[in-house]
């Protein structure tokens, strides 16, 4: 480690973290790239997928370097109600032509890889170390602390993910409100290649992305299961104030929907080998702190909370990527240090990712709709019921049967109402 | 081993841990625990480590996932400290 000041410090080796970092180590930078895991992606829980064009805006190619799992080809929404399931399976093959759309990603391994590009590149990599603290100079952030340790650069790229410290310690934000992140869990379970190829009806190296709702009691939120090399994740993300208010422990509702037979039918046979928690930005565009940066710091990615979810299409890690790039050309292109935050911003809207967070700024609302997680499926699996069972008996006219479906589950005030939402949502 | 309903400790000793002795990453007053209404942590921590033990909450932090979510859902202000554990100790992912 140079004794002299850094060009850059970043802390988290995340996906964030490490795009920074690459991009200023390839041109040149000394950049320190600092993570609190013993490895990178030690620390670090995704659903998960990864849209591929951010590693492609990052350096073209790179994504055939990567540790990916599995092209995604099919894409599926799943209605679950307590005893019955309605899947909508899109299968589109060309998602994996070219350069495919997006991957199944393993964290662990994920990130790993790409620190070690990082270092490749001729960037240091100081892993098992914690930052606890700013070095703050005449109104400026000039370092970081960890432990005992200083260490001093000319910019701090605070990567450290959604709990941030270090956009609290400097005063940029405050903490997290409960109504703005979701909680997710979720297990992996191992299962043989071939299984999950046959179960899923793909071919060794494509996959599968899953969301579900109906399997949360009611609460906001919904399931995700992603086909992996060898593992599947199955996980649900849980809006945590609804979960406190509902009373049954998160982790329980998990195993409900693990033991669903219909999605029992696809793990079984498989073995949990691993049980992570993460919480993720929920509120898209309205949950981006007003601050990013101050003189000597920008923050990136999910410390930023950088996402987008608009219930079928769930983005994270590409866009703290895309973060991660933004806050590396700010840094090569400013000729001041007090240049480096405005300048990122602006990076960031010519990224285009603060345009798509504002394309979709209003998705959230969506999930604050209270018939969504328990009603709709539920009507939807019983409308399935009706359409599909043959008794021998005469049946009721289609019509009328089917509206008997609906009103059993909702009254016609509370789907307008509900629809009305949604429209103004979308 | 097939696939079936885990226990929270369970889920948990799927995990890699290495616990920092005597050294809690996470320090709850109980005192101002007891004041609370909500409990939220009891519901929402994904590892289930605040209980209700005679009343009174209960927390270890061996096994804590490092999520945050007791943090951000503490309304009574019980979760007086949260920091991430020191390096080399706490959870480390594999598969994740």
């Amino acid at each position: 480690m140079a004794d002299d000041k850094f060009d850059a410090i970043v802390v988290g080796a995340g996906p964030a973290g490490s795009a920074c970092a690459y991009v200023l180590a390839r041109e040149g930078k000394n950049v320190l790239l600092v993570e609190r895991g013993d490895a990178a992606g030690s620390k670090n829980v995704s659903g998960g997928r990864l849209y591929t064009y951010a590693l492609e805006m990052i350096e073209p190619g790179m994504y055939k370097r990567a540790p990916l799992q599995r092209k995604i080809v099919r894409e599926q929404i799943m209605l679950l109600d307590e005893h019955a399931a309605t899947t909508i399976d899109y299968f589109n093959p060309s998602f994996a032509e070219n350069v495919p759309q997006s991957y199944s990603v393993v964290r662990a391994k994920l990130d790993e890889w790409f620190a070690s590009e990082v270092e490749a590149k001729g960037g240091t990599l100081a892993s098992g170390i914690l930052v606890d603290g700013l070095i703050e100079e005449n109104d400026k952030i000039v370092g970081i602390r960890a432990g005992e340790e200083e260490m001093r650069s000319d910019v701090v790229v605070a990567a450290d993910g959604i709990n941030s410290l270090l956009g609290r310690k400097a005063g940029l934000f405050s903490d997290l409100e409960g109504c703005a992140v979701g909680v997710g869990i979720k297990e992996t379970i191992e299962l043989p290649d071939s299984v999950i190829s046959a179960r899923f009806a793909v071919k060794d190296d494509e996959g599968v992305a899953r969301v579900a709702i109906g399997c949360t009691d009611g609460i906001s939120g919904g399931a995700f299961l992603y086909t992996n090399k060898g593992s599947i994740s199955l996980g649900i993300v849980f809006n945590p104030v609804q979960a406190a208010k509902q009373g049954r422990h998160i982790q329980e509702i998990l195993q409900d929907f693990k033991m669903h037979p219909a999605i029992l039918a696809l793990i079984e046979g498989g073995t949990t080998i691993e049980y992570g928690a993460h919480l993720v930005p929920e509120v898209g565009y309205r949950g981006i702190p007003q601050r990013l940066y101050r003189e000597g710091m920008v923050v990136i990615g999910d410390a930023a909370r950088f996402g987008i979810n608009t219930g079928l299409i769930i983005r994270g890690m590409d866009l703290a990527m895309v973060s991660g790039l933004a806050a590396a050309q700010a840094i090569l292109q400013a000729e001041s240090t007090e240049a480096v935050g405005p300048l990122y911003i602006d990076k960031l809207e010519e990224l285009m990712l603060l345009g798509e967070e504002r394309a979709f700024q209003n998705f959230h609302q969506i999930f604050e709709i209270p018939h969504v997680f328990r009603e709709v499926p539920k009507l939807a699996n019983e409308a399935m019921q009706f359409l599909f069972t043959v008794d021998g008996k005469v049946p009721t006219p289609m019509v009328h049967g089917l509206m008997n479906v609906v009103k059993n589950n909702m009254s016609l005030g509370q789907i307008l109402a509900d629809g009305w939402k949604a429209y103004r949502s979308l | 081993m097939s696939i079936k309903r885990l226990s929270p400790e369970e889920s948990l000793a799927m995990d890699k841990f290495s616990v920092d002795e005597g050294k809690p990453h996470i320090i709850v007053d109980k005192t101002i625990c007891a004041t609370c209404t909500d409990r939220a942590c009891l519901v929402v921590c994904p590892a289930r480590l605040y209980r209700l033990k005679d009343n009174q909450i209960s927390f270890e932090f061996a096994g804590c996932l490092e999520c945050g979510t007791c943090r951000v859902m503490c309304s009574a202000g019980g979760v007086t400290s949260w920091n991430y554990p020191r390096a080399s100790f706490g959870v480390t992912y594999r598969t994740s």
